[in-house]
């Protein structure tokens, strides 16, 4: 039992950090809503340079061979920054699918190896399009959708689709509607497999846009912390005050908090995706309370500045509105927790935290359902 | 990260399950708050301690196991899980224990800390006064040195179990020049000592759970001083860090609470209930484990030689908010029957344990520093605001 993450994989996050705290200002986003593509091409190959595109490509294709451990905190950070591209839906969930098709076919389908290979090296981009999402975020910028059709998993050249753009409260998402019809040859999975496939891939989902959530709390707390302290009313700064203060530490109670659900989260999807259902939606709710409640509590903490175009804070609230929907939204994610505790084969109690299992069982080891 | 218990790990809670099974009291014991329930759950102490089992994180010379924090939230999972009775001595085991651990020595050590491990000696808290709560510096209550003894004079407050308890541990003004927070040490005090009066305060559910100790010109030998005098701030500060970080309130509590109550939802999901009620139960079982995912998490970070952060003290602020949400939502879930007594004829012990809880939850927004003391805390330390 060790929850904690290794030295090599917060050196990574670390340099993440770095990397988007450089190349993401607040001011760069904005240049990014005045833009046809909404993408920042110097950023994107910067984070292609740091090796996001190849961490969950398994070696063989030329990738790094990561897991969902090893991308959780990056996917943080990529909240953290506000960051507009679909990195983390391309990295931590459509490429992961990518690599679980792959795996249930036996590597008996040629085109997706090469198209990992492509992916891995930044060359090509997918994303997914599952059915809980209406829109695809940045669906023009992809190479491939990765698109349902019943169980059955269609992989389809992003110009073979009519793309209906949509324009999001978050300029930094660009978000479309995609027509499409299924066709025999786009099919790469279907029946039991397929199920599985979309069952990982909205687990895989909603972890993705719970961390980022996690991440958007955090900055928007850090802000509104700055912007407290620099601010002085009644000839001090307003912070000062514990009604203010208050507000904040809610805050920071609730992502406190989220923390561990993440974490855990993002183990049971490395280890058993398809059994990550619970350990998810505990994440995903969590995670969507604290950034709501951040995003409230941040606009009232900075007063009439809050509620401005010209003031940075809506660039992290509204991204925090829109993915606490995305990949099932606060209903979805309870009503999933709900269900299962009310079965009555469900393990409930102090000595099942970790699951079923008590001891290492490296041959199945599934420590959540 | 490794999510998985080891063999010996599991080995543990096998051990420690069998044990329990074979050790706890048939029926539950009465309350703590009363003269025979004390005993019954020192005794209990006893046999915990008989077992090795009444501090497993302590050393053996101590009477413990050495375990480490995974291996002792086994422990607690398997004692919540059992319905084992409450610790009584909690001041003494989970606050004072690592205090003396820390900075006594060994002298004090070997003099205190068995005793209190056995149960022998139970241990009440001495640091509010009625001037001093939430402003904890503004300590009045003196021991003046006298040679080689202290001789103390005031009075403390909302001392819990002090009515029952043997010893308290204090922290007095030893510089009667001094303020707030210099000058004060920490000093451990019998309640058998001449010139102590104990008077018992009701709490809510009108047992003695609460004391004022006076103090008239009690002499208690400088033995009893821990660590530097005048520097009993820093240790006070020290023993509520463990109080408000990780050991007080163990996780394996509200996941067994929050266990009890989707059981009691279950009885009636087919009820006409109050609207909330899904949400609030999802939301404990929920938080329940998110607080034991955290504990798991600091402890990892400790066994690899992390520290505490500052982050500790968002744990107080959410385990005693999740305790009322628990207990508020199983309040609603029995409904008109909630409000009855033990002892009354529709009277059962389902009823009893919620009632019970529900009036103990009141308390934890207040004691071990208000919810209102964390928040600054957690703005200040952890966030950075301005003091002033």
């Amino acid at each position: 039992m060790n929850f904690t993450f290794s030295d090599d994989q917060l050196l990574f996050r670390d340099t993440v950090r770095d990397l988007l705290s450089n190349e993401v200002t607040a001011e760069r986003i904005r240049q990014r809503w005045d833009s046809d593509s909404g993408v920042d091409s110097a950023a994107l190959q910067a984070m292609v340079d740091l090796g996001l595109t190849a961490a969950l490509v398994p070696e063989e294709q030329g990738g790094l061979g990561l897991s969902a451990v090893d991308f959780i905190l990056i996917a943080e950070e990529c909240g953290r920054a506000a960051l507009p591209e679909p990195i983390v839906d391309s990295c931590l969930v459509a490429t992961p699918m990518l690599v679980d098709a792959d795996r249930a076919l036996e590597g008996s389908n040629s085109r997706l190896r090469e198209l990992l290979e492509a992916v891995a090296s930044g060359e090509q981009t997918v994303l997914c399009g599952p059915s809980i999402n209406p829109y695809i975020n940045f669906a023009h910028s992809a190479d491939y959708l990765l698109l349902p059709h019943g169980n059955e998993v269609h992989l389809v050249a992003t110009d073979a689709v009519q793309l209906e753009l949509q324009t999001s409260v978050d300029l930094s998402r660009r978000l479309s509607k995609v027509s499409w019809q299924p066709r025999s040859e786009t099919c790469i999975a279907r029946g039991e497999i397929g199920a599985d496939l979309w069952r990982s891939t909205l687990n895989r989902g909603a972890l993705a846009n719970a961390a980022q959530l996690l991440g958007l709390s955090e900055a928007m707390v850090a802000r509104s912390v700055k912007f407290a302290t620099d601010r002085e009313q009644f000839g001090r700064p307003i912070g000062v005050n514990q009604a203010v203060k208050h507000l904040l530490a809610d805050c920071a109670v609730k992502a406190e908090f989220a923390k561990p659900a993440i974490y855990r989260a993002a183990y049971t999807v490395a280890v058993a995706p398809t059994r990550a259902d619970w350990s998810v939606s505990h994440a995903k709710a969590s995670a969507g309370d604290a950034a709501r409640a951040a995003s409230r509590n941040c606009t009232q903490v900075h007063g009439a500045m809050g509620y401005t175009w010209e003031c940075d804070l809506h660039i992290w609230m509204k991204r925090a509105w829109t993915l606490d929907r995305e990949w099932g939204d606060a209903g979805f994610h309870k009503n999933r927790i709900h269900e299962w505790l009310l079965q009555p084969k469900a393990l409930l109690g102090p000595q099942y935290t970790f699951g079923r299992r008590h001891m290492g069982d490296a041959a199945n080891p599934i420590t959540a359902v | 990260m490794e999510l998985i218990y080891t063999a010996a790990q599991a080995q543990f809670r096998t051990e420690v399950r069998d044990w329990l099974n074979a050790n706890i009291p048939t029926s539950p014991l009465p309350s703590f708050d009363t003269e025979e329930g004390f005993a019954a759950h020192r005794e209990w102490e006893k046999t915990l301690s008989e077992g090795d089992y009444g501090m497993v994180t302590w050393p053996q010379e101590y009477g413990g196991r050495a375990c480490d924090l995974i291996e002792w939230l086994i422990f607690e999972e398997e004692y919540y899980r059992a319905g084992a009775p409450l610790r009584v001595n909690q001041n003494g085991i989970f606050l004072l224990g690592p205090t003396l651990m820390e900075y006594g020595t060994e002298a004090q050590k070997q003099r205190f800390i068995s005793a209190m491990a056995s149960g022998a000696e139970m241990w009440a808290q001495g640091w509010s006064e009625p001037g001093a709560g939430s402003d904890m510096a503004a300590i009045r209550c003196r021991a003046d040195r006298d040679g080689d003894e202290f001789v103390i004079n005031g009075q403390k407050i909302w001392s819990t179990r002090a009515v029952f308890a043997d010893w308290v541990f204090c922290l007095l003004r030893t510089d009667p020049e001094s303020s707030r927070h210099h000058g004060l040490s920490f000093i451990l005090v019998s309640l058998d000592a001449p010139g102590v009066t104990v008077r018992p305060i009701p709490q809510l559910n009108g047992l003695p759970g609460f004391a004022e100790i006076f103090f008239d010109d009690v002499r208690v030998s400088d033995f009893n001083l821990i660590g530097e005098e005048g520097g009993g701030w820093a240790i006070a500060m020290a023993t509520a860090g463990f109080e408000r970080g990780l050991m007080l309130r163990s996780p394996a509590r509200f996941q067994q609470a929050s266990r009890r109550l989707v059981e009691l939802y279950r009885q009636r999901q087919n009820d006409i209930l109050d609207l909330s009620i899904e949400d609030s139960v999802v939301r404990c079982y929920m938080d329940a484990e998110a607080y034991a995912l955290s504990t798991y998490q600091t402890a990892s970070r400790l066994i690899n030689n992390g520290a505490i952060g500052p982050e500790s003290s968002c744990n107080k602020i959410f385990w005693s908010e999740l305790d009322l949400r628990i207990h508020e939502t199983a309040m609603s879930l029995l409904g008109a029957k909630a409000e009855i007594e033990p002892g009354s004829p529709d009277a059962d012990q389902q009823l009893a344990n919620w009632l019970d809880g529900f009036l103990f939850a009141q308390s934890g927004p207040i004691y071990a520093g208000t919810n209102e003391i964390q928040r600054n805390i957690i703005a200040e330390r952890m966030l950075g605001m301005p003091r002033r």
